[in-house]
């Protein structure tokens, strides 16, 4: 059963904090005013994305450079809004660089470059590379005797990449139990659904027949994902949790409406947003 | 680190088997040393290393893409980390991922592209590779290596090792590799090293070419009474600008001379610098054609490139007499 997110003195409920987490993905949002940004990726993954800080990934509040970390890698960095709003919640990135959203000069992009000060681990944005820098990271903790586990977030429009299989064969090869995958299956991508553009037909399939630990999710059930990323398993095999989204997830108007991969956000449509997230 | 009976020992292996033995080398004095492949250890000269020591060698298969990710995930741990595979998989196949992953992220990785140039021509173009320099060169960030002989060799990966930093190290020629350097010498990042003095004609060469450029000033100097400098350009980046500078003012004729596509190679970092000088003296590309032939043998490349020392002499010796009147 997940418990409450405690931070300082405070407490959240799971629901509470991904709230927390989808009113500033919009704050920025906001901020990015006219240049747009990727809203819909975000609020699909935020879930998982509080689950993962709020409940699951080791953390050092005062350290983000802590070398006993886990690793939190976003391969889809388009959706990086959530990742900005999760670093932010627990202290990493200020109020001021987080209201800085693709400004000139902002340590925060439209995707994750580097900034293991802030907890950005790596530069992502170009699809179909973050599994293989997290097979790096999983190898080094496994050759140092680290406890650290990595966590890798993709897209499902993101498996259409080459490269993604073949990080998908190697984990498996090189038995990396302390590497997990999440995938945000929205069934959209860029222009349509993933079923038009480049059908992934049974994903499950395809990741246990690379010799995966797959389970699929419910991306948004709190306590499916935390059971799903706390339960004991095999120390040799990767772990892939295909989880159930929805594109947009929480604001009703985007919900669903591939219009909101990227997009800009009104200061109407922020307000009604909000309210729906009080 | 080197010495006469290596610098032998070294030339008559070739470049490939060299790296094999440097990698042995490195795998005794660097307690984080990682060596990864894509399925090329035999091609590599890494069969000794990888039973020698197991725990610092790592296979990725025939994937490049994923072979540059996993590097930059060991080195983004603290890992010294050499990738290796043949110089158009090294490269080419994966370019993206060296940019963001190494040239972007500024990560700690040596690239060793294996057999770049037409060494392998008999196996088609598939397997050559007339472009390195110009992707790498392109990305920024990187350092580009290209040593002239199997000692250079040795000395390109020890100074990269040193140095830090994304790199790529170009190795040209085959088996029996001609030698340049007789004794160890002084081998730094972004400095040329004069290998033959001469004024009137100089010939910046890279890789293999410099050995052939050794040859085009005794083939000159023996017909004409000019002197021919012979400068070995083993860092295409970062170049060496006052070299460039140097020579451009005093000599005559400026010539080239690569193994490797005259589009955005060493001819063009060397134009990149002449063309912010007030004058200096004319520079001549020789490199192989903006095109892909059929193949062949690698004699039989040069030659039809027109990169023997004979035909290089012949030209320079025409333009310098029409600079000269």
């Amino acid at each position: 059963m997940v418990a409450e997110f405690m931070l300082g003195e405070n407490s959240y409920s799971p629901e509470e904090h991904a709230r927390r987490l989808r009113r500033s993905i919009l704050d920025m949002a906001l901020e990015a005013g006219s240049s747009s940004a990727h809203i819909g990726g975000a609020l699909s993954i935020v879930d998982v994305t509080a689950v993962l800080f709020g409940q699951i990934m080791r953390v050092n509040l005062k350290n983000p450079e802590w070398p006993d970390r886990d690793r939190y890698i976003l391969s889809k960095g388009h959706a990086c809004l959530a990742y900005y709003a999760a670093l932010h919640d627990i202290g990493y990135i200020s109020d001021r660089d987080r209201l800085s959203f693709e400004k000139t000069g902002s340590r925060l992009l439209g995707h994750p470059v580097m900034d293991r000060s802030i907890g950005i681990e790596f530069t992502n944005g170009s699809l179909g590379m973050g599994l293989g820098l997290g097979i790096g990271v999983a190898l080094a903790g496994k050759k140092r005797h680290k406890n650290y586990r990595v966590f890798v977030v993709m897209g499902d429009g993101e498996c259409n990449e080459g490269s993604v299989w073949e990080a998908a064969m190697a984990a498996s090869h090189f038995k990396l139990g302390n590497l997990v995958v999440i995938i945000d299956r929205n069934r959209y991508q860029q222009t349509g659904s993933n079923s038009t553009v480049m059908d992934l037909g049974n994903l499950e399939r395809k990741w246990r027949s690379f010799g995966w630990d797959c389970e699929e999710i419910d991306g948004h059930n709190y306590n499916e994902i935390y059971e799903a990323l706390n339960k004991n398993r095999s120390k040799y095999r990767p772990v892939i949790l295909i989880a159930n989204t929805v594109k947009g997830k929480g604001v009703s108007f985007a919900e669903g409406d591939n219009a909101w991969h990227h997009s800009v956000l009104t200061k109407k449509m922020y307000d009604v947003a909000i309210g729906e997230l009080k | 680190m080197l010495d006469d009976k290596k610098i032998k020992n070294y030339s008559r292996i070739g470049s490939r088997a060299t790296f094999g033995l440097v990698a042995l080398e490195l795998g005794r004095q660097i307690e984080n040393l990682m060596i990864l492949t894509a399925d090329v250890s035999t091609s590599a000269g890494l069969d000794r290393f990888k039973k020698t020591y197991p725990e610092k060698y790592l296979d990725v298969g025939i994937a490049e893409q994923n072979l540059i990710s996993v590097a930059a995930g060991l080195a983004s741990e603290g890992y010294k980390v050499i990738t290796t595979t043949f110089a158009p998989f090294q490269t080419m196949r994966c370019c993206e991922q060296i940019k963001v992953n190494l040239g972007y992220m500024e990560n700690d990785v040596c690239m060793v592209g294996l057999a770049s140039g037409v060494v392998l021509g008999t196996l088609g173009y598939t397997h050559c590779c007339i472009e390195d320099l110009a992707l790498m060169r392109s990305i920024p960030g990187l350092k580009v290596l290209s040593p002239a002989d199997c000692g250079a060799t040795a000395k390109a990966i020890d100074a990269a090792m040193k140095a830090g930093g994304p790199t790529y190290i170009r190795l040209t020629g085959g088996a029996r590799n001609e030698i340049v350097y007789e004794s160890d010498f002084e081998f730094n990042i972004g400095r040329g090293i004069e290998v033959k003095s001469g004024e009137d004609i100089v010939l910046l060469a890279t890789g293999t070419m410099v050995s052939t450029s050794l040859r085009v000033a005794t083939l000159i100097e023996s017909k004409i009474s000019i002197s021919v400098g012979v400068y070995d350009i083993h860092s295409i980046k970062p170049i060496d600008k006052e070299l460039i500078q140097n020579v451009s003012s005093r000599s005559k004729v400026i010539a080239t001379v690569e193994e490797h596509s005259v589009v955005g190679g060493l001819g063009s970092a060397v134009s990149e610098v002449k063309s912010q000088l007030e004058g200096g003296a004319p520079q001549i590309f020789f490199g192989l054609p903006d095109r892909y032939g059929h193949g062949g043998e690698y004699d039989s490349l040069l030659q039809s490139s027109g990169l023997t020392s004979e035909n290089i002499a012949q030209s320079l010796m025409n333009k310098y007499r029409a600079v000269s009147t």
